[in-house]
């Protein structure tokens, strides 16, 4: 058993968790976990900085999937997309908030189980398509939203863009954790195939959908619960165009 | 030429490189100076970074984080548009607009798949090692066209807009970076193996059905601190998996790693740390509570965790 392990390190998760609870601002409790983490496992000052700087840069290539579509879903958004895609689907009668929903979580699974990840995305599908398609389809039923449920929804639209994503991806054999896991397993000593992996994913990827189909229903039925009694005005482009701008 | 993860780098640095002056020449926004600071800084690390020495960008990052703490990043003036315009436009334009919102995703996806076809005299047009963010890039520089045609809108245009959108998210663009350097520098000083020390010294796991606990909320508890998983299949799989659950108890490894990765995958839905699933989001989306996504999640991640406590006890015992 090794006696040489440095515990001090811990603080920083301790101080990570401690910044989030306190809500502290989240770059600030980040730039602070990672002096304290640093300093304690010894590092000089000019090795922490280092360790920050060379960090950062490794990682440049998160943002980017962010960044690179602003610009064209900004000018959409300029030409009245969101507002597009709310009317578009009031013109469903049949679309409710589950049901879109649902919809999507299922061809975002099944896409990504096919190592399609990339058509789906918060910046690209979420907010100019996905959140305004499930607002538009409460207001076709409730006519205006309040701002509390307006939110709710926006908020179901990203959770349902990322169970979709991550209970769909692990069963794409040659997606990268597969690749992750087998070759660590392989150094263990267990050698086992990557299809094997795969497949013994679906039982849990099957029980996400389930389970988030079953909550998307509940939400519908929340929905008829708190606005039902509203009578149904349908939302006047005018009307989302002031929310959307 | 093979288009490189290096253009984008300068792409998406020469956007921010004029959203800093743009920010700059704003004389009604309230906190033009430090805003423009902030976003030039951003910039040069797309821009330079690679060239520059690591201390100094280490120093860039902390002042670019002090920025964001106080208060230093604000939202710029823009011009909007009437809500008729919004209407009139989308009325004319119709189903249109969905054509270059819906070229992104499917150019990355072709570009993604035909890759491995697309070589000229020997050399790839797209950087193997990174095919989907490369196609990603050329998704979006093909649907900014379409959308200028489309909307007899210029380029130009199209990057005051990203600056709208950029101002929105303020420093939640920055977070997912700074995260993933977090978790760079909790390996390199050893977090990982202080965790894996404390769970398996001092925890119990004579009992199989408590070991499989043990693994599957490890893995969930570990991604939740560390904001991925791939970060804890290591630490929880090197430290309970396989000598427990597979040496102990003779578990089948593949079903393990499967299932074990996917309890991350819960805990990746469950925590601030996973900046880009779920603090981006609902900046992106303007939603006044930053942890908005997180609380929509948390019944399906619970739910579903305890769901791979028991698939995990009963598949991998057969």
């Amino acid at each position: 058993m090794p006696t040489d392990i440095n515990l001090w390190p811990l603080l920083g998760v301790a101080v990570i968790i401690a910044g989030f609870i306190l809500r502290f601002n989240p770059m600030l409790v980040v730039i602070v976990t990672a002096i304290v983490t640093a300093f304690a496992a010894h590092f000089p000052v000019d090795r922490i900085l280092a360790a920050i700087g060379t960090g950062f840069i490794k990682t440049r290539n998160l943002p980017l999937i962010i960044l690179l579509p602003l610009a064209v879903v900004g000018l959409l958004e300029r030409h009245g997309l969101r507002q597009h895609a709310q009317n578009w689907i009031s013109t469903i009668k049949s679309a409710t908030v589950g049901r879109l929903l649902i919809v999507y979580l299922g061809a975002r699974q099944l896409t990504a189980a096919v190592g399609l990840t990339s058509l789906g995305g918060h910046p690209q599908m979420v907010r100019p398509l996905l959140a305004p398609m499930a607002e538009g389809a409460a207001e076709a039923r409730y006519g205006k939203l309040p701002e509390r449920i307006r939110h709710k929804l926006r908020a179901y639209a990203a959770a349902t863009d990322n169970v979709g994503l991550f209970f769909g991806e692990d069963i794409f054999v040659a997606f990268g954790a597969i690749v992750l896991m087998t070759t660590f397993l392989r150094e263990a000593g267990i050698d086992i195939e990557p299809i094997h992996v795969a497949l013994w994913g679906i039982p849990t990827a099957t029980c996400a959908f389930l389970i988030h189909a079953w909550r998307l229903r509940r939400l519908d039925r929340m929905l008829e619960r708190e606005l039902g009694g509203a009578a149904p005005a349908p939302a006047t482009g005018d009307d989302v165009a002031v929310k959307g701008a | 030429m093979t288009l490189s993860i290096v253009h984008l780098y300068d792409l998406v640095g020469g956007i921010l490189a004029i959203t800093a002056v743009m920010t700059l020449r704003d004389r009604q926004h309230p906190k033009r100076y430090s805003s423009a600071f902030f976003w030039g800084l951003y910039s040069l690390v797309f821009l330079v970074g690679d060239q520059l020495p690591p201390v100094w960008v280490g120093i860039g990052v902390v002042v670019m984080a002090l920025i964001a703490a106080f208060g230093g990043v604000g939202v710029g003036r823009h011009s909007g548009r009437s809500a008729a315009d919004y209407a009139a436009s989308a009325k004319r334009l119709g189903n249109k607009l969905f054509i270059p919102a819906l070229a992104i995703p499917l150019v990355t996806m072709l570009g993604t798949v035909f890759a491995k076809y697309l070589v000229f005299g020997g050399t790839p047009l797209l950087d193997p090692k990174n095919t989907t963010l490369v196609s990603l890039g050329v998704g979006c520089i093909f649907a900014l066209g379409l959308a200028c045609w489309l909307t007899k809108e210029t380029p130009v245009q199209g990057i005051r807009e990203s600056r709208r959108l950029t101002d929105a998210l303020g420093w939640a663009l920055v977070l997912p970076q700074m995260l993933g350097m977090l978790g760079l520098v909790f390996s390199d000083a050893g977090v990982g193996k202080a965790v894996a020390h404390i769970t398996t010294n001092y925890i119990n796991m004579d009992v199989r059905f408590f070991a499989v606990v043990v693994y599957v909320v490890g893995m969930a508890l570990f991604t939740v601190i560390m904001g991925n998983g791939f970060a804890a299949f290591p630490v929880m799989t090197g430290g309970v998996g396989v000598p427990i659950l597979v040496g102990v108890f003779h578990g089948n490894p593949a079903v393990m790693a499967a299932i074990g990765m996917l309890s991350g995958y819960c805990g990746t839905l469950l925590t601030p740390m996973a900046a880009n699933f779920n603090i981006v989001p609902a900046a992106l989306l303007e939603l006044p509570d930053k942890n908005a996504v997180i609380r929509a999640q948390v019944p399906t991640a619970l739910t579903l965790l305890t769901c791979n406590v028991f698939l995990l006890y009963f598949l991998m015992f057969r």
